[in-house]
C-alpha cells in the first residue's frame, strides 16, 4: 500500500460525499423549477441569479431553527431515526462504477471507491437499512400519525424491495456476476440490458418509486391525511436529514438504473473514434451523468404529473403485479440463455 | 488493501457527517423560552387523547411475515443467477433451466396461497 493509492482513495472518498450531497441539495431546487415550469409559473428566483443559491439558503436556514424534540418522545431513538436515514443514503455511492479506470503517469486510477463482488446486494443492504431510520424515528416521535406514516412507509418498502430484488436477478443472470463494474463492463457498445431486460426495468424503476417514497407511492407523507406522516414531529437539521435522505436516494436510484439496465457510463461507438484512455474515461462519466440527470428529471416529471395510490392500490400493485412479474422475467431470461447458448 | 477493506473505512464517515451536521445544528439554533405546550406532540392541533403506543391493524404485521419468508427464498436465487450463464457454456442449461423452473414455482405456489388465503387483500 502507497501514499499515492491511499491519498487517492481518501480524497475519491471525499468527492464522493461532496458529490452525493451537492446532487441532492441541487435537486431540490431542480424539482422546484421543474414543478414551476409543469405548473406555468415561476418557482425559486429571489436567491441569487435564477435561485441558483436556494440550495444554500435553505440549507442555513435548517441549521439556524430550533431543534425541538416532543417531552413524550423516546429521546435517543428520536435523534438516532434521521441520523440512520442519513448515513445509510450516503454511504451506497461506494460501489457504483462511474467510469473506466484513468490512467496517469503509467498507474491505474478507478473511478469506483470499492469494487465488491457483491455490490448489488450491498446496495440492497444498504438501502434496506433506510427503513430503520423511517421506523424509528416515526414510533420515538410518539405521535399517532407519525407512528401511522411510519408503519406505512416501512410496510410498502418491505414489500417493494422484494420484487426490486427479483428483477435485478435477470440482470445477474445475464452477467454472470454481481459486482456493478463487471455489470456496467458487459454492456459494451448497444449490449445494454434493456434490450433483452425491459420487463426487469419496469419492476426496477417502479419499486425505486416506492423505495425511494416518492410520488405516487409517498403514502408515509400525505400532507392531507397525516401531516407529514412520520417526520410530523421533526424539525431543524433532523427535518433536513429525512428530505436529503430521499434526495440522495434518488440519486443512488437513478445510478443504479443507469448501471443495471442503460450501459453505464458505456458510450457505444466510443472506442472508434480513437480518443485516448483518460478523454474517453471522462466521456463515459459524462454520458454515466447524463443517464442519471435523465433518470432524475423522470422522478420529477413524475410527481407533478400522478395523483397519489390509495393504499390497498399500493399493496395490490407489489404483490399482485410487480412480484409475478418479476418471478416471470427471471423465466424468460434463463429461457432466452439457455436457448441463446452463451459462451 | 482490498475493495471490503476500503468499505470498512468509508461506512463510518456517513455517520460521521450525519453526527457533525447534528451538531452544527445543535450548537447554531436558537433556543426560545419553554412553554406548557411547546413540546407537547403535534397532531393538527387538537388535544392530545393518550400517546402513541397503541395497538395498530395486524395487516402490517402480516405483510412483514410474507416479506421475510420470500426474502429469504429470493435469496437463494441469487447464487443461482450467479453461476447461471457460466453452466449454460458447459452445456448444463437445459437441467438447470428445470431446477430454476421448479424453484420459481414452488416460489409461485407460496405466492397463490397467500393470496388465495386473503393475506395480500388490504382492508
Amino acid at each position: 500500500m502507497d501514499l499515492v493509492w491511499l491519498l487517492y482513495k481518501v480524497a475519491f472518498a471525499a468527492g464522493l460525499l461532496g458529490l452525493s450531497l451537492g446532487v441532492a441539495a441541487y435537486s431540490t431546487l431542480g424539482e422546484r423549477k421543474v414543478a414551476s415550469w409543469i405548473q406555468d409559473r415561476f418557482g425559486p428566483n429571489r436567491s441569487g441569479p435564477m435561485g441558483i443559491l436556494q440550495p444554500l439558503a435553505d440549507g442555513g436556514k435548517l441549521f439556524f431553527k430550533e431543534e425541538l424534540i416532543p417531552g413524550v418522545s423516546n429521546k435517543f431513538l428520536f435523534i438516532l431515526g434521521p441520523g440512520i436515514a442519513m448515513s445509510t443514503a450516503l454511504v451506497t455511492s461506494a460501489v457504483i462504477p462511474w467510469g473506466r479506470p484513468l490512467s496517469i503517469g503509467g498507474r491505474e486510477f478507478p473511478l469506483q471507491l470499492a469494487d465488491l463482488n457483491i455490490a448489488v446486494l450491498y446496495v440492497f443492504a444498504v438501502v434496506s437499512l433506510g427503513v430503520y431510520g423511517i421506523m424509528i424515528g416515526g414510533w420515538a416521535s410518539n405521535n399517532k400519525y407519525s407512528l401511522m406514516g411510519a408503519l406505512r412507509a416501512s410496510s410498502q418498502m418491505i414489500s417493494y424491495e422484494l420484487a426490486m430484488g427479483l428483477s435485478i436477478i435477470g440482470v445477474v443472470m445475464l452477467t454472470g456476476s454481481l459486482s456493478l463494474n463487471d455489470i456496467a463492463a458487459a454492456q459494451k457498445g448497444w449490449h445494454w440490458n434493456i434490450l433483452v431486460q425491459p420487463l426487469g426495468f419496469l419492476v426496477f424503476l417502479v419499486c425505486s418509486f416506492a423505495e425511494c417514497n416518492r410520488h405516487p407511492f409517498d403514502l408515509a407523507e400525505c400532507e392531507a391525511e397525516l401531516i407529514g406522516g412520520f417526520h410530523t414531529e421533526y424539525s431543524s437539521m433532523k427535518l433536513g436529514f429525512y428530505l436529503f435522505a430521499e434526495y440522495v436516494n434518488m440519486f443512488i436510484s437513478a445510478a443504479m438504473m443507469a448501471t443495471l439496465f442503460f450501459g453505464g457510463y458505456q458510450v457505444p461507438g466510443l472506442d472508434s473514434l480513437g480518443l485516448s484512455q483518460n478523454v474517453a474515461a471522462l466521456v463515459g462519466t459524462a454520458a454515466l451523468f447524463l443517464k442519471i440527470s435523465v433518470f432524475i428529471f423522470f422522478f420529477w416529471w413524475v410527481r407533478w404529473t400522478l395523483p397519489r395510490f390509495r393504499y390497498d392500490q399500493l399493496m395490490a400493485l407489489g404483490w399482485k403485479t410487480l412480484f409475478p412479474l418479476a418471478l416471470l422475467n427471471i423465466a424468460w431470461t434463463g429461457l432466452y440463455l439457455a436457448l441463446r447458448g452463451f459462451k | 488493501m482490498d475493495a471490503y477493506t476500503v468499505l470498512i473505512y468509508f461506512l463510518p464517515l456517513g455517520a460521521l457527517i450525519a453526527g457533525a451536521a447534528m451538531f452544527t445544528g445543535n450548537l447554531l439554533s436558537i433556543k426560545t423560552k419553554e412553554s406548557a405546550h411547546k413540546r407537547e406532540a403535534y397532531e393538527c392541533g387538537e388535544v392530545i387523547i393518550g400517546d402513541a403506543r397503541i395497538q395498530f391493524k395486524v395487516g402490517y404485521y402480516l405483510f412483514a411475515l410474507l416479506f421475510v419468508i420470500f426474502d429469504v427464498e429470493s435469496l437463494f436465487l441469487f447464487p443461482v443467477a450467479r453461476i447461471f450463464r457460466g453452466q449454460v457454456a458447459s452445456g448444463l442449461a437445459p437441467h438447470l433451466l428445470l431446477d430454476l423452473a421448479i424453484f420459481v414455482v414452488v416460489l409461485s405456489l407460496g405466492l397463490a396461497y397467500a393470496w388465495r388465503k386473503g393475506a395480500l387483500k388490504w382492508d
